[in-house]
Parts: C-alpha cells; structure tokens; sequence
C-alpha cells in the first residue's frame, strides 16, 4: 500500500511542502498505525506529520484534497449508467468476429464500467510512468501512450470492423469520451507534480530580473517572494543577539563555571557585547522611475519589522512626507497607490525633501539610527542641498544609499549622485531582488 | 509500564474518551497527535495563539496516564545547567573537608607517593558521581521508573543553542553526561513541546516533531469544554455565551479572548448567580474578556446587536 502514499508525497513536495526523507519515513510509520481506511483520519496524521506550520497546513490540506479527490471518474457523459440496459442488445464485436479477440475496452465502454474503465485508465497511467509528468507540452504524448495502453488500436479496428451498426456509432461516441477522460486525468497530473518544477524556475528568474521592469502579472508572486526572503531573514536576526568581546574578563560568571574546581578559573568567560538590531529610518523616491523599486523595498522592510528595533518611512517626490503610519494600518500593496496619490509622480527635488525631512524630523536622528535612501539622485537640475545631507551623517550613525541606476551613469546629466556619495557609508546599486537581500542581510548582520 | 499505556492508548477514540475524562475536550487531531505520538515514540510541537490550552494538554495527559508531569519553562538564557544536571558544589566542597582527615587513614600506610595515588584510584570518581548529582527536569523526567511527560513550555522563547540541545534528546531519549556517560530513559517519556510563534523554530526541531496546531475551537467545541470546565451553568447561559464570544472574535481586536477567557468568564457569571446575558452585566465583565482598553473600545457599541443574536442563538433548537 505504499505506492500511493509515495505518489502522494511527490505531489506534495510538488506543491511546494518540504518533506525531508526522514518524515517520509515518519508518514509511512504512521500510516502502518492508524491505516489508510478512513479518510478523515489519514488527513489528520499526514498532516501532523507533514505541515510544520501554519502555513503549510493550508497548503497540504489543499494538496491532499487534490490528490484523494482526483481518481473519482465523471459519471455524466455519452456511456452513462444509462446506456446499459441497451447493451445485451448489441452483439459484442468479439464475439461477431467469432475469435476470441480481447475486446475488453470495448466491453466495458458498451456496458458503462466506470470503475473498470477507472481501474485500467490508473494501470496504464502507472505503466505509462505518468507521475513523471514535467511540462504541459507532454500532455498528448502521455494521453496517447496511456490510450494505447488501455487497448485503444484494438478498439479502432472493432469499429472498423463493425461498419455502420449502431454499435460502431455508441463505440465512436465512447472512444470521444474516454479520449476526453484521460486527458482530463493526465491533466490533473500534471498541475499535481509538476507545478512546483515551474514555479521554481520561475522564481528564480524573477530574483534575478531588474524590479523596474516586472510586468503586473508577476507582481503578486514577486510580493510572496519577498515576504519569504524577508521571513527568513527575520527568523535569523529576529532574536536578541551577542558577541564575545575577547579580552574582557566577566568575573561573576567564570567563578559560577569553575565552582567545580573549587573556584580555580580553568575555563574562562569573557564579556558579551549585545548586537543591536538596527534602527532605521527610510526615505525612498517615489517619482516615476524609482517608485517600482521603492514598493518592494518598503515591503522587504515591513516584512521584516521583528528584526528591527525601530522603523521610520518617508516618500518625497517633489516635496516629502511621513508614510509610517499608512504603512502600518494597510498591506504595502494598498498603501503604495495610496502614497502615490498623495505626492507621487511629480518629478524629484531632492533639495526641497532633504530641506523638508530637516525641518520636520531631523530630531528622530541619533547615533544608533541607520539611514536608507532609495534614489537615483536625478533632482532636475534643483539645489541638491549636500550639506543637509552631511548634518544628517554626522547625527545619524550611517546613510546608505541604494540606487537603481548603474555606476557607470551615475554623475551624468542631472544626477547629483556622486556629489552625495561622499557623506554616504555604503552606495549601492539596488535593483533586484538579489540585491535587495544582500544589502538588508548585511546590515542586520553587524547590527545596523 | 508501557503495555499499560498501550492498553489505554489502543485507539484514537479511546485517546479522546480518556482526555475527556480527565476534563479535557480534545478535538480530532488532538487526539490523533497523542495517539501518534505514543506510538511512534515522537515529541509532540504545540503551536497555537495563547490560551487554548497547550499547557493543559501536557496536564490532561498526565493526569489521565497517572504518570507525572515535569514542568520545563523555557527562558532566554536556559542552558544545559539550568535544564539537564548540575553538580552539588556546595555537598563535594564540603565532603572533601570532611574526607580530609579520613584521607590521611586511608593513605597512612603507604609508603611512597606513588603506591598511595595507586590506592586513591582504587576509590574511583568519589565526587563525580551520581550523589552529587543535581537532576534538572529534563533528567528527572528521563529517570522517572514508570515514564512522565515531559512539558517544555515555550520552547521559542530559549535560545538557538538550547534549541540544538533538545534534539538528542527528542530523537533518542537519552541525554550524554561527560564525566558520567549516556543516561537513556527508563521509559521514553511522552513529550510535548509548546511555542507562541515568536519566532520560528529550527528544521531539524521541527523534523523529528508531530507538529499540532490547536486554533480557536468552533461554537460546539467550545459548548462542550465549558461544560466540562464549569459543571455549574446553566445550559441555556451556556449557549449565550459561547455564541456572543464567538461573535467578539469576528471583530477587528488586538487581542482575540481565547478559551482560557471564556471559562474565566463563565466562572464569573456563575459566581455572579447570572442566568441570562443582559447589557449591564456583560458591560461590567467585559474586561475579563477583552485585555485592552482599545479593544473594549471597539466591542462596546456593538454590544446590543451581539447580544441579540446571542440570545436568539440560545434558543432551543426544535
């Protein structure tokens, strides 16, 4: 009874569950347990042992509905229940040839045998290697080799043979039928096992393509990509963190560890330093070009509010303003149109925000707060006003700056760029996903 | 003392009908969890919002089983001294002072250094042994004769290395002692982890897991572990309450009253010799419900409207 639990694995693996080889082992352990008998009771253990969180729980409960609903046959079609009681009528063309010819599909489609249809469509389907299914392309290949299986040349050749009988007619509409059927069933298996091999390698090409350009299709799934990126970042740095600080001595605790030797400091501690999450405070341009790019970038961040101690947000375009709060209240996806609304789309000054940011909160900036700006630092020609920016380096602990654009055409036309850079710690090119995770990844790394 | 588990534990309706005698209403897969993991010999990882009753459980077992339950708060900090053994400084420094004298009769008669190391080896590891032994819980819990349960009370509130530390633990049942050896459990206790989602929990602590997670139970779940858990209401007060808690959890709070709320609430009301749900007593407890004045806030203006449907609820079917 093992094969279908294997099958069953695959496919969840499939849609997206990580089940390592040990709790495939644990699965079929508890199956032995509780039995495969009731339904209810197998989704209950499977998914004790299986889904980890959640999360997970949804998408096996979803999984496993898919997989145990999909061998149920359609009953509605042209070889119903219905048309039985006309089948003795009709001479089997098996026995009208007067051999002994096999004609068991034909049999059965004459006499509506839905679950023996059922039954040889499952055993041609595993000879046929179905579960191998990888792209959408291989549909036909897999119905035609699961047809022929099931015996669908001998089939042609009884209608064939038959002519014109009204049996010939039923046998076509049958075959039509059964043809659908199996491309139903060889369809459903392919959205089983082979819809994480696609989502997989799209993912990856998504983290690699440039975030300015990712059409609106891809946009939801780039959001699950990034709220995942930034959970597992969040898992690593989320919690209070330490680092020994060699050659302090901590007295109390090495006399506590070598009690044992009667105080005689054998082993010694030394004093931890606490790594600070880090504070930030984020100011991103959302006029036309960077304003993609500034979405995910406030996403990233508030997917990943347990890793910091304290997080600002500001837009500016033309002018700037405080956007912590609607953030807050609403998902990204609905408070970026929002912001939008507000300021975005005008063309940048950089002066006139830097002067605005100055006015209202240059207070909310101290040693320990990391400034992030997202620019490409092309004011339209206005006063970059740089010394505003240097007061706000010298409060604040370190401005980076992330801009989409390349080094290469950075300080070209009326990019004030490079006139910024100096009083920056870190510049950056920031444009896809990629390079989104490692700079945040660094910076909670050494504490901001 | 195993076959006696397997008797009680033979199927998983049994598992439910003896938590239930214990007073502990187990849904389904609760039963199922526990079930599982006596017989694949696997810790259980609770997760769930607070107050569902993922302590009670460990305690349900327990009482049900008759084994004893040992109790592991987790805490930032917690390390192998804290959670595994630690040795009696205090007993060995003051038990050399005493051996002092008696080592020089011992000794006495040898007559060089060396025949008289020779002889203290004969002695062996007098204070490295098992009665200078502290057992912390998770030893305790290992050594009881006939099983315990285990309870590691919110096990994501220690730190990652503790974390690595329980995995000998949770896949062998046994736990190395250097200056000792390898102590392995009398009989593998039933072990139950817990976790508040404060932060996620390593794979490999996940892996060798049977991971529950116990939600907000339904209006029928919750009609029965009231009635359980307060014997005293009436069924008709009963059916109020439930329905109107359940309304309050639709709402837009910060804190969501779990079950633990609910049977605090209708203890209230029976020490207050209510009957039915009217405005004023409802408005007067509402803070054993709701544990934020923002919240309270919001559930106050519909107070009326849930407290009719409540009512109309309550009504006996047919």
């Amino acid at each position: 009874m093992q094969g279908p639990l294997l099958d069953f694995l695959r496919a969840a693996r499939s849609a997206g569950l990580r089940i390592s080889p040990a709790e495939s082992i644990d699965a079929v352990r508890a199956v032995e347990v509780v039995g495969f008998t009731e339904r209810e009771r197998l989704r209950d253990t499977l998914s004790l042992v299986l889904a980890k969180t959640v999360e997970e729980k949804r998408q096996f409960e979803e999984c496993f509905d898919r997989f145990f609903r999909r061998d149920s046959f359609r009953t509605e079609g042209p070889v119903g229940p219905g048309a039985a009681p006309s089948a003795p009528s009709v001479s089997l063309p098996g026995e009208a040839a007067g051999g002994g010819g096999g004609g068991a599909l034909a049999r059965m489609l004459l006499e509506g045998d839905q679950p023996g249809l059922a039954t040889a469509m499952e055993q041609a389907a595993a000879e046929a290697g179905l579960s191998n299914i990888a792209l959408f392309t291989q549909v036909n290949l897999f119905t035609r080799r699961i047809l022929e299986r099931m015996g669908l040349q001998e089939l042609e050749r009884e209608i064939a043979q038959l002519g014109d009988a009204p049996a010939a007619t039923r046998l076509r509409q049958g075959r039509d039928w059964l043809r659908e059927q199996v491309k139903d069933f060889v369809r459903q298996h392919l959205q089983l096992f082979a819809e994480g091999e696609n989502e997989r390698y799209r993912e990856q090409r998504l983290q690699q393509t440039r975030l300015t350009t990712i059409s609106r299709r891809d946009q939801d799934r780039m959001r699950i990509l990034v709220r995942a990126m930034a959970r597992r970042l969040a898992t690593q740095y989320g919690r209070n963190r330490k680092r020994d600080r060699r050659g302090q001595l901590d007295t109390r605790r090495t006399l506590r560890r070598n009690m044992g030797w009667g105080g005689t400091p054998f082993l010694t501690v030394w004093k931890q330093q606490r790594i600070e999450k880090p504070k930030l405070v984020v100011l991103c341009d959302v006029s036309g070009s960077v304003a993609a790019l500034a979405q995910f970038l406030l996403l990233f961040l508030y997917s990943l509010k347990e890793a910091l101690s304290g997080l600002r947000a500001f837009a500016f375009a033309g002018e700037l303003i405080e956007v912590s709060e609607i953030l807050e209240r609403e998902p990204v996806e609905k408070a970026i149109p929002q912001i939008m609304d507000r300021i975005g789309f005008g063309s940048s000054n950089y002066g006139n925000s830097l002067a605005d940011f100055e006015r209202g909160w240059m207070q909310i900036l101290d040693s320990r707060t990391t400034v992030i700006i997202l620019g490409d630092g092309r004011g339209n020609r206005t006063d970059p006003r740089v010394d505003i920016l240097k007061r706000m380096a010298d409060r604040s602990k370190q401005i980076i700056w992330l801009n989409p654009e390349y080094r290469t055409i950075w300080g070209t036309g009326d990019s004030d760029m490079l006139r910024y850079a100096p009083h920056c710690r870190i510049t950056a090119v920031c444009n896809t996903l990629k390079h989104l995770e490692r700079v945040i990844s660094d910076l909670l790394r050494d504490g901001g | 003392m195993s076959a006696a588990f397997h008797e009680l534990l033979h199927s998983i309706e049994a598992t439910e009908r003896g938590l239930e005698g214990v007073g502990y209403i187990a849904s389904r897969p609760i039963a199922t969890a526990v079930y599982l993991a006596h017989h694949l010999r696997k810790p259980i990882l609770v997760e769930g919002p607070a107050g569902v009753g993922k302590t009670e459980l460990a305690k349900a077992v327990s009482a049900w089983l008759g084994i004893p339950l040992v109790r592991m708060q987790c805490y930032e900090g917690l390390d192998e001294s804290k959670a595994l053994y630690e040795w009696k400084y205090g007993k060995q420094l003051l038990y050399t002072q005493i051996l002092k004298d008696k080592l020089g009769t011992a000794l006495g008669e040898e007559p060089g250094l060396e025949a008289a190391l020779a002889r203290l080896h004969g002695f062996g590891d007098l204070f490295f042994s098992e009665h200078f032994l502290e057992p912390r819980p998770l030893l305790r819990a290992l050594r009881e004769p006939r099983g315990a349960v285990l309870l590691v009370d919110e096990v994501d509130k220690a730190d990652q290395e503790f974390e690595a530390f329980l995995l000998e633990i949770l896949s062998d049942y046994q736990v190395t002692i250097p200056e000792i050896g390898t102590v392995q459990a009398v009989v593998p206790p039933i072990v139950l982890l817990t976790s508040n989602s404060m932060r996620d929990l390593g794979d490999a602590l996940k892996r060798r897991c049977l991971h529950l997670h116990i939600g907000l139970p339904d209006a029928k779940l919750e009609g029965r572990i009231v009635a359980t858990r307060v014997p005293g209401i009436e069924a008709g007060l009963r059916r109020q309450l439930v329905s109107f808690v359940q309304q309050l959890r639709e709402l837009d709070l910060k804190k969501l009253p779990s079950v633990s709320e609910t049977i605090d609430w209708a203890r209230v009301l029976v020490l207050l010799h209510a009957h039915a749900l009217d405005a004023d007593l409802v408005r007067n407890t509402l803070n054993v419900l709701l544990k934020f004045e923002s919240d309270i806030e919001t559930a106050e203006p519909q107070l009326a409207a849930m407290l009719q449907k409540a009512r109309r609820e309550a009504e006996p079917v047919g």
